[in-house]
């Protein structure tokens, strides 16, 4: 059971990812930052309760929509604006942008632009701890659409044969893109893990509970050596797929009323009510709280915009580990 | 010195590698119980247990992604794709996630990876899908190193510099040279990237080859001498990085330039070659550059089709020949 302390801090969770994404909107509107965009809006239930659930020094691997994991796990908003921006001070000293963003330091081994990629990946991390013999998990964030790529079945099976100390995360937010996860994967996500043999749990991806605990369980499964547990985290993608899809401002794939009933389902509000209900929040610490986080992120931004640029000449640097390119 | 093959070099250099370092692990598809289909790990399984020696399902998606993974949280994988030609499968681990991973990241992660793809090229009547030469694919992408060994003793040292470096490599074994045999020093030794040998001096004519038309080209580089003309033969080795430097020189000295190589010629890695040569050695050019590869056609099966396909001494002797005419 989770004390004060950690129900307050996954509110807080939701609520910087809700102001990040909001922002990273508002900035791409505005034309000031560079890149193609894919927001977590209405699914920041998911990065909150289930980084909680992880220790320091376990595997996170992520995917093109993957913001709110690394503000999950406690990345500075400040380095990832930075990045956002294209700025030396960033994450990835930006030769990344939004969907490579990574911190190596802390075993966040990157979002991906490639969907379903990272599943296969996920296997390595987890062969690696197992091979050397520490107890680190990994966690590894993909959508209802990656779960329709073969590294879907690939890496799920390798996890189970090998029980490889995986957690597989789907972030089911209904479409991949314009295609809708029913029409894509009938029998439902979760389902499939009987397939490989592991267990198969699907979750009310909007309740930031329901995922912690699901999560936990599989992380003590995993780290006790039994192998990879298949999540399946129902949400919804309250933005288009990408800044700038035409279905955010009319209906294309998804009836306007199918998004207002979602947004009623808000994980934040829905969170926040329980937290009042609990007597663990009033409306004067709610508002602190916002206040204290939108300051965050206003000087997040302000600190990357301030930041330089990198050097052309550097990035021949860093293509090789061991070797420089040449520029000519 | 003693004299072993190829498949044999490639053998000792994964061995001593292993022992050497136990984060070097071997994964791939019938790599364990079986010891690989050209018999390159057999008897690792016993050696270094099957945690090490990995058999996988047939996926090579997984065999890739899981060695990514595995590269950069501490280990040094050989992941084994049986035929080049299957590296079509998994590509996008491949040229996507190993190669640019390092860069994406801003060069705070490494990817000391091996991609050892076995069985390429033509001469097995092994048909379309196995017998590609793919050098070119590879070269293209930034992020990958691209070794292509012709003899044991450049087999062996490549290998052992390839698990030993700390970026990804794709390591291309030549099906038809796993059998020949040359000399390899039984002490530790290791060949560095970027560093072509040349094979044969000759003040006549240049001619740049890798892997199996390599010894085709040191045969008609025998026979041709006897007619008085010498031949400078220079096997570049890593295709990637390219020892720019020994290739250019060598056309500065002999004014004529042939690169022979068994991939298909358009878009290939001796069109890069002779780019390069244009490039920098233009002034010192006496005739056109001469280039020879196999025929825009996937690899036909019909052997009278395929040793057609292949290029032959003939073709490269004749090439030769045209070239030293033009005064």
């Amino acid at each position: 059971m989770l004390g004060e302390k950690e129900l307050l801090k996954i509110y807080e969770t939701m609520l910087r990812i809700r102001s990040f994404e909001t922002k990273v909107a508002e900035l791409f509107a505005a034309g000031k930052i560079p890149g193609l965009y894919h927001l977590s809006i209405g699914q920041e239930a998911i990065p909150a309760g289930a980084c909680l659930a992880l220790e320091k020094g376990d595997y996170l691997i992520s995917h093109h929509r993957g913001h709110g994991h690394m503000i999950g796990v406690g990345l500075e908003m400040s380095k990832m604006f930075a990045e956002l921006f294209g700025k030396e001070a960033g994450y990835n000293r930006g030769r990344g942008g939004s969907m490579h963003l990574a911190d190596f330091e802390r075993n966040i081994l990157g979002a991906n632009g490639i969907v379903g990629a990272g599943i296969v990946i996920a296997t390595g991390s987890g062969l690696s701890a197992k091979l050397r013999k520490t107890k680190q998990i990994t966690i590894c964030f993909f959508g209802d659409g990656a779960s329709q790529e073969g590294t879907f079945h690939e890496g799920l099976n390798l996890a189970a044969i090998w029980k490889l100390p995986v957690i597989f995360l789907c972030e089911n937010n209904q479409y991949a893109f314009s295609y809708p996860a029913r029409s894509g994967c009938p029998v439902g996500i979760a389902s499939r893990a009987v397939a490989y043999g592991i267990p198969g749990v699907k979750v009310d991806g909007n309740d930031p509970l329901e995922v912690y605990n699901a999560v936990k369980d599989a992380a003590a499964r995993a780290r006790s050596g039994d192998g990879p547990t298949l999540i399946e985290a129902i949400t919804y993608r309250w933005q288009g797929h990408w800044e700038g899809d035409p279905d955010h401002h009319k209906e294309i794939y998804r009836p306007r009323t199918e998004i207002q009933e979602w947004m009623a389902k808000d994980p934040i509000e829905r969170f926040r009510e329980k937290l009042m209900k609990m007597k663990l929040l009033s409306e004067e610490t709610d508002g602190e709280i916002k206040k204290k986080i939108q300051v965050e992120v206003e000087e997040a931004v302000k600190f990357a915009e301030a930041a330089p640029y990198p050097d052309p000449k550097e990035m021949a640097k860093d293509v090789f580990a061991t070797m420089v390119v040449e520029l000519e | 010195m003693r004299e072993i093959t190829y498949r044999d070099a490639i053998r000792e250099a994964l061995y001593e590698e292993m022992e050497r370092d136990e984060t070097v692990f071997i994964i791939g598809e019938d790599v364990g119980v079986y010891g690989n289909i050209f018999g390159i790990t057999e008897g690792f399984i016993e050696k270094f247990g099957k945690e090490r020696v990995r058999d996988t399902p047939l996926s090579e998606m997984a065999i890739l992604g899981c060695a990514v993974g595995a590269a950069m949280t501490g280990m040094r994988p050989v992941a084994e794709i049986m035929y080049v030609d299957f590296t079509g499968v998994c590509f996008d681990q491949i040229i996507n996630q190993a190669a640019k991973m390092r860069f994406m990241s801003g060069g705070k992660t490494k990817v000391p990876l091996v991609i050892r793809a076995n069985g390429m090229g033509a001469g097995f009547q092994a048909a379309a899908q196995h017998s590609q030469c793919l050098e070119a694919l590879f070269m293209h992408i930034p992020g990958l190193k691209v070794v292509v060994p012709a003899t044991p003793y450049d087999a062996k040292g490549l290998l052992k510099t390839a698990i030993r470096d700390d970026d990804p490599v794709v390591y291309l074994e030549h099906k038809m040279l796993y059998s020949i045999k040359g000399p390899v020093p039984e002490e530790d030794y290791a060949v560095p990237f970027g560093v072509a040998d040349v094979k044969r001096s000759g003040d006549d004519i240049t001619v740049v080859a890798t892997q199996a038309m390599l010894h085709k080209v040191l045969r008609v580089a025998q026979t041709i001498a006897s007619k008085g003309i010498e031949l400078e033969v220079i096997d570049p080795r890593t295709l990637f990085p390219l020892d720019k430097r020994t290739i250019v020189e060598s056309v500065k000295k002999t004014g004529k330039a042939l690169i022979v190589t068994e991939e298909c010629k358009v878009g290939g890695a001796g069109a890069e070659i002779a780019a390069i040569i244009a490039e920098e050695a233009f002034d010192y050019l006496e005739a056109p550059i001469g280039r020879i590869g196999a025929p825009h056609i996937p690899v036909p099966f019909s052997p009278p089709l395929e040793e057609f396909y292949i290029p032959s001494e003939r073709k490269i002797e004749e090439a030769v020949q045209k070239l030293i005419s033009i005064k």
